[in-house]
């Protein structure tokens, strides 16, 4: 069997971890190639070792069975590796050509020849069904969009070995059969795929084997097709995992939040996105906001936290009218916010992990006292979230949020806001790119904030996510309230037809 | 207030479409924002080592500048500069303090803008601002006797402070981007100090302002017998105590936690609930108002003296290319500072070796060398570890991103 990439002892160490202990992977020519692993496993390390980003401290790369000395990402293309990266790196001003030529630029006397570039990328685009549009600013295409231009850019720079970091964690369901279809179609034509993921579907959908880490090292590399989910959940945890969150029923009281007939605008479609949406939700209650990605959701959260500001309607926090507040005197009034972009909003990723712990209180007394930080007191505000969230860090409280694992990224951003203790816990997409015993754990805490009376507003893309959370379901289609259900008298197929627009009722 | 700021608003925006409409406009605005993002991710993109082997760099550059020139003189003529602060013993060590002092606080100025993610070029314009009011103290308030130098300093930093809101408040509540907006003040600047000198100090004999009163000059006091016969002030005393409370602002407090924040990530700010407008605005004022307090420095001496001129003060423009070196941090802005008014001093006498105008031009190549390899250094090391044997590690922190 040939292969194209061989990592053979790979070893990689960070200050105070072992972020790669020993690791051997070979990937096939035409194969998809799944790694597997808990956040922080060093999934991510593993593949900016083979990219370039990172060199090992021990052991050797292969690129087709000649030894490799892969310094840069530029020594990476020219082997021709490519990297889609767990957060995108497109540059949101540019169009999606200049992204793609960005850094392969031809020039001809000192200018750019876009003409050319831009026929190769229609040409691209149209083989392998991408659906790209070289013209449109990436600040105005869509999650999934954004990923086929980052395929794009590396089939651009003719990669054969396709490195994929979590590329579906923040699509729809659609867009994700739509990006299989795509990977099934490059490794039928004989290109190496490496593809990270938490989602053992997708890995049973496209992969031919899978490479499970853990703590940096490598458990074992199967044959997909010989093993079972429950297996692999196994081999990642490392013990054995229950699927299903157990949940008391609801002890619902008052409400805590409302919103009466309230719109959004949003500056980039120019045009009101959420459209006169009531709904409250209730203490002791867990109020799931489903639907199709792009239906408002996003802005439904920015305005009602604030930062958008409503074009209409009310906003009520605990019987107070809250619809003139600014973001920081909602925060104050009890809303927490777990963001849909944790790398934009929810970190200052320069920031260190306890400085970004009290992001939202470090005006409050006991972070500061006079006017000055108090160095102390915020370390070990960070170091109780850290043990209590099991957020793994590879140096505690001063590590650069920068350097951790998405997926603990993630989670340092759920312990700040829970525990701020506030009436309302707003969380978008909140086990986005978790593996799945840290999914287990964030629902389990989600639901102990409803046990503790707390109000929950979850929005999720994630059908599972939904049945597992709520105890109330809202189905938001194009900006409106089409319908509430019962999660017990209410099916995925149903729900389907109304996140779909083919189905709406009247809300009370 | 609010309507001049609109129209004015309306004017730069104008501006900046028709500039970023032109590809060059575009590149440099790109370049711009880079520069900006880069500076105010500093402490984890570079380090200490990399700003000494900038320095060396910028010296090596600026030797390769005299060889070409005039060889014969090279050699002698680099150690000149090199040990300029030492020719005449202590005099130039005080001399090499008093002219390191408005470099130090305009870099310090451009420094701690670059720490809240905003590039001030515009530090000229407001030393410029600064200088004319402090002056303007210094000729006409007499009557404050013993506290005259200090009002005329304070006057100073309003004046640049002033000056800095401009930009500040038009970024800030416009959205017109701060480059732009303070290119065109430090032309404004110049014309109005121009008129305003004119108008209420003018010495039409020497074509030139007024000396500000004796009473108004920063004084020497122990420092004039301590370093004999040097212009030396206690200027330096007061930027140090500027600098550590600059230090403290920004490391030890909300307040710079907030404008820190606001610098790194404006977004994650935003959502924090930080009045990220407001800060920004305070923060062109801050920095405006260490510029300004660079011209009261600058002039508030025997012998200095605002002329009528056309092309803003280079002080402003050296600030950049300070803060940079000294890697936006107070201290390393201290030090950098310190080692321009020791080439300065250096090139004072290489002009017996140089002409005036060629030691001008090697002492900008050392300067602004040293900081544009630092933006190379990455490029720099990766070749040396090229070449460096197999087994030898190097990590370059910049890459994770
Ligand atoms: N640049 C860095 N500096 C220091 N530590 C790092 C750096 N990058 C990663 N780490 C540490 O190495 C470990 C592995 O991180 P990595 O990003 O590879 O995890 P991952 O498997 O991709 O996790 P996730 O699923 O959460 O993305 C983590 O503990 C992380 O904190
Ligand atoms: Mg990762």
């Amino acid at each position: 069997m040939e292969h194209t990439i061989e990592m053979l002892n790979i070893t990689k160490e960070f200050p105070g971890i072992k972020a790669n202990d020993n690791i051997n992977l070979r990937v096939r020519k035409g194969e998809i190639h799944a790694l597997l692993g808990e956040n922080g496993a060093g999934k991510t390390t593993l593949m900016s070792v083979l990219f370039g980003l990172y060199q090992a401290d021990e052991g050797e790369i292969r690129v087709w069975g000649d030894k490799a000395d892969i310094r840069n990402p530029n020594d990476a293309n020219d082997l021709g590796i490519g990297m889609v990266h767990q957060h995108f790196k497109l540059v949101n001003r540019f169009t999606v050509a200049e992204n793609i030529v960005l850094g392969a630029e031809d020039t001809h006397r000192g200018f750019l020849t876009y003409d050319k570039a831009v026929e190769r990328i229609k040409s691209l685009s149209r083989q392998y069904n991408l659906n790209v549009d070289p013209h449109a600013m990436v600040s105005d295409i869509s999650v999934g969009h954004q990923q086929r231009v980052e395929i794009l850019k590396m089939l651009y720079r003719d990669a054969e070995i396709l490195i994929l970091d979590e590329p579906t964690a923040s699509l729809t369901p659609q867009e994700i059969d739509e990006l299989m279809q795509i990977l099934k179609r490059l490794a039928s034509e004989g290109k190496s795929i490496v593809f990270i993921t938490h989602k053992l579907e997708e890995i049973r959908r496209i992969a031919d084997r899978v490479t499970i880490l853990r703590d940096g090292k490598q458990i074992d590399t199967v044959e997909v097709k010989n093993t079972t989910n429950k297996n692999l959940a196994e081999m990642m945890v490392g013990r054995e995992v229950v699927f299903r969150v157990e949940k008391a029923p609801a002890r619902i009281e008052e409400p805590v939040f409302a919103a009466d007939s309230i719109s959004v605008y949003s500056p980039t479609v120019r045009k009101d996105v959420v459209k006169n949406t009531s709904f409250d939700v209730k203490s002791g209650e867990i109020l799931v906001v489903a639907g199709i990605e792009g239906n408002g959701q996003s802005e439904l959260v920015y305005g009602i936290t604030g930062l958008n500001p409503l074009s209409g309607g009310r906003l009520y926090l605990n019987q107070k009218d809250i619809t003139g507040y600014d973001i920081r005197e909602r925060s104050l009034a009890g809303i927490s916010h777990i963001p849909e972009d944790r790398q934009r909003h929810g970190l200052v990723l320069d920031f260190s992990l306890e400085y970004n712990m009290i992001l939202q209180n470090y005006f409050q007394t006991p972070f500061q006292s006079r006017g000055f930080l108090q160095f102390d007191v915020i370390r070990e505000h960070a170091e109780r979230l850290i043990d209590n969230f099991d957020v793994r860090t590879s140096i505690g409280a001063p590590t650069l949020a920068r350097s951790m694992s998405g997926g603990n990224q993630q989670k340092a951003i759920l312990a700040r806001e829970i525990d701020r203790g506030n009436d309302l816990l707003i969380a978008v997409q909140p086990t986005r790119g978790l593996d799945v015993g840290a999914i287990e754990s964030i629902h389990k805490q989600i639901i102990a904030q409803r046990d503790a009376g707390k109000a929950v507003l979850i929005i999720s893309y994630d059908l599972n996510e939904v049945f597992t959370l709520a105890d109330r379901i809202l189905v938001m289609y194009e900006g409106e309230n089409v319908g509430e259900f019962d999660p017990a008298e209410t099916s995925e197929s149903e729900l389907g037809l109304y996140m779909s627009g083919s189905k709406r009722r009247e809300t009370s | 207030m609010k309507r001049i700021l609109k129209v004015i608003g309306r004017f730069f925006l104008r501006l900046q479409q028709k500039l970023s409409e032109t590809a060059f406009g575009r590149a440099v605005g790109k370049v711009w924002d880079r520069i900006t993002k880069w500076m105010a991710a500093r402490p984890n993109s570079v380090s200490v080592s990399s700003s000494f082997i900038a320095v060396i760099a910028g010296l090596l550059f600026g030797f390769i500048v005299m060889l070409i020139v005039d060889p014969s003189n090279a050699l002698s003529g680099f150690f000149t500069i090199l040990l300029g602060p030492f020719q005449q013993g202590l005099r130039s060590v005080g001399d090499t303090i008093f002219y390191a002092v408005p470099i130090i606080l305009t870099g310090l100025s451009v420094a701690f803008a670059f720490r809240t993610g905003l590039f001030n070029i515009g530090a000229s314009g407001q030393l410029y601002i600064g200088a004319f009011i402090a002056v303007y103290i210094g000729v006409q308030w007499d009557f404050l006797g013993p506290l005259h130098w200090i009002v005329a300093m304070l006057g100073g930093i309003f004046g640049g402070a002033l000056w800095g809101s401009i930009p500040g408040l038009l970024k800030a509540f416009r959205n017109v981007h701060e480059v732009v907006a303070s290119i065109m003040l430090n032309y404004m600047a110049i014309y109005l100090v121009n008129g305003l000198v004119r108008l209420f100090i003018f010495n039409p004999t020497l074509n030139r302002a007024q000396g500000p009163e004796d009473s108004s000059h920063i004084p020497q006091l122990f420092l004039g017998e301590l370093f004999p016969r040097s212009s030396i002030n206690i200027g330096i005393f007061i930027t140090i105590v500027v600098i550590i409370l600059i230090h403290i602002v920004l490391n030890k407090t909300t307040f710079g936690y907030e404008l820190k924040s606001v610098g790194f990530s404006p977004d994650a700010a935003r959502y924090a609930g930080m009045k990220e407008k407001r800060n920004v605005a305070l923060s062109f004022i801050i920095a405006g108002g260490l510029s300004g307090l660079a011209g009261a420095m600058m002039f508030l001496v025997p012998g200095t003296y605002i002329r009528i001129v056309d092309v803003p003060l280079e002080e402003g423009f050296t600030g950049i290319a300070i803060a940079l070196l000294g890697l936006s941090s107070p201290i390393g802005v201290l030090i950098a500072g310190l080692f321009y008014g020791g080439i300065n001093r250096g090139g004072y006498f290489a002009q017996s070796l140089y002409r005036e105008e060629i030691v001008d031009v090697i002492i900008a190549v050392i300067i602004y060398f040293s900081a544009l390899s630092l933006f190379t250094q990455k490029m720099i090391a990766k070749y040396l570890s090229r070449r460096a044997k197999r087994d030898v590690q190097v990590q370059s922190k910049g890459d994770v991103r």
